[in-house]
């Protein structure tokens, strides 16, 4: 019968010879590799200082954008609540009243938008539904916490720092 | 006028030489948990501690402040008095065979007083310390007992079934060399290896008893519940063995004595076979410095050659498996017992028939 692979190996059942049972050969040959282990560079890194570069498409904890001018591009159109398949993101629509054109892009607004990133899958695509590009995923990873409502980001914590304010 | 008659000047020196031999076999072994994490790590191509201090060598002080601090539990039906008795035995024998090992060669003051460094230079040294290294199975045998548990008992059952058996290979592999050097006493075995090169032939008992050593070797590494016999504690996968209800200090006891014991049959070792405090041209060495100058390299040469075994315990211990229970049976009883007594056997032979 013709075989579908080569890959098959005959298994040495032949008995140890005496050199074998002698374990002590075998035992130093071990020892070379292992001590020889000491001299190679550990693949370890110390994290918190040395940090590895993300992949280009990690996705990580969300932000909410701003335009040139520093105001909120949201404008609370639910898309991205919509698309989330773990139904992490609750928000509240407000309407923009006068004198807020600096503050938000849109007439509308979001008024409440939170994130549980307990619930979240980091799948993206709240930033793919996004018709305002105003949510991405940095490349940051959620901090370790305490309580579960730490978890739940809010507006706040979400929006990138306002470029024309200075702090 | 009992009181004059004691030598005062002699107890205080050996007091002196106590706690310092004392302090430096308990700073080698805490030091040595250190080294062997770093060892340990580095063989498997990682960092090792490194937080607690430079190189994280405050770490075992770290790690000791943390036993201190948990929380000590002796169960409701555990022997009290056995269960703090067996730890603190296995620190007290752990330290007690330290005594006898000679750290250097006698130190000869101006004065005409002469300081040995050694604590004791009694005729049957090696006897001694085989006597207190079979008491250190008592600290590990009670520990399990009065933990009033079965696990803990079976496994101090196994630990001191172990140390019991390759106890006698070791101890035949050992009558072996006193044969060839005839005495038991440390100080006189270490004088006999002078040097490293005389009449033709290495002066060291490594040369003159291969097979002897390897079976000492093997033996101490079962005596110390060391991979690849670390079986009665199999700290990786069963629970702990003889201390599976110690906890706080009285578990570090345990785990300290065994950084201890490892120190000490290091030192053992390389007094018996690798010349102890001697090393190549110290005749030239010692003519060119003055004495108490000499004296202290000779004890340096002898930490770092106990060092170096304490380097190859923990290599040997990082890349081989655990042996099985039966193994190590079969290994004991069947191979080094009776290789051990051939190899008395072959050594009586020679030292009467060729030797003489």
């Amino acid at each position: 019968m013709q075989e579908l692979t080569n890959k098959r190996v005959a298994v040495d059942r032949k008995p140890m010879t005496f050199m074998e049972r002698l374990y002590i050969p075998t035992i130093i040959k071990g020892l070379f590799i292992t001590v020889g282990h000491i001299f190679k560079k550990p693949a370890t890194i110390s994290y918190p200082e040395q940090q590895r570069p993300f992949s280009p498409v990690f996705r990580g904890l969300h932000i909410l954008n701003r335009d040139e001018q520093g105001r909120e591009k949201c404008t609370a159109c639910g898309l991205c609540a919509l698309s989330c398949p773990a139904e992490a993101i609750t928000m509240e629509a407000a309407e923009r009243t006068k004198g807020e054109e600096h503050l938000y892009k849109e007439e509308k607004y979001a008024a409440k938008y939170e994130i549980n990133m307990l619930r979240c899958i980091f799948c993206g695509l709240c930033e793919e539904a996004c018709p305002k590009d105003a949510i991405y995923l940095s490349e940051t990873v959620a901090q370790a916490n305490y309580t579960r409502k730490s978890f739940i980001y809010n507006k706040e914590d979400l929006l990138i720092p306002n470029p024309n304010e200075t702090h | 006028m009992l009181l004059l008659t004691i030598d005062w000047s002699f107890i205080i020196e050996k007091l002196i030489l106590i706690s310092v031999i004392l302090g430096a076999s308990l700073g080698v072994a805490t030091y040595a948990t250190w080294g062997e994490r770093k060892v340990a790590a580095w063989m498997q191509d990682r960092k090792g501690p490194s937080r607690a201090g430079p190189f994280g060598l405050l770490q075992p002080i770290a790690d000791g402040i943390k036993l201190f601090f948990k929380e000590e539990i002796i169960p409701t039906d555990a022997n009290r008095f056995l269960f703090i008795l067996g730890p603190s035995l296995a620190m007290l024998t752990a330290c007690m065979a330290s005594a006898v090992i000679p750290w250097g060669p006698s130190i000869e003051l101006e004065s005409g007083r002469i300081i040995a460094l050694q604590v004791a230079d009694i005729n049957i040294g090696i006897l001694y310390v085989f006597g207190v290294v079979s008491v250190g199975v008592y600290g590990i045998m009670l520990g399990g007992w009065a933990s009033n548990n079965k696990y803990s008992l079976m496994g101090s059952v196994r630990a001191a079934s172990q140390a019991i058996s390759y106890e006698l290979a070791m101890g035949i592999s050992l009558i072996a060399l006193l044969m060839m050097t005839g005495t038991l006493s440390l100080a006189e075995i270490v004088n006999q290896q002078h040097g490293f090169w005389e009449n033709g032939w290495f002066t060291w008992n490594v040369a003159k008893q291969p097979l002897g050593f390897i079976i000492f070797l093997v033996c101490a590494f079962a005596e110390l519940n060391r991979a690849p016999f670390d079986l009665p504690e199999a700290e990786s996968e069963l629970v702990a063995g003889y201390h599976t209800e110690y906890s706080s200090m009285k578990l570090g006891f345990y785990l300290f004595a065994e950084y201890v014991n490892l120190f000490i049959s290091s030192a053992i070792l390389i007094t018996l076979f690798f010349g102890g405090y001697n090393f190549p041209f110290m005749d030239q060495v010692a003519g060119s410095v003055s004495p108490v100058v000499f004296s202290i390299i000779c004890v340096l040469v002898l930490l770092t050659k106990t060092i170096m075994m304490i380097l190859f315990f923990m290599f040997v211990r990082w890349t081989i498996p655990r042996f099985r229970y039966d193994q190590l049976m079969n290994l004991g009883w069947k191979s080094l017992i009776p290789l051990a007594l051939v190899n008395m056997l072959i050594t009586g032979a020679i030292i009467i028939w060729v030797l003489n």
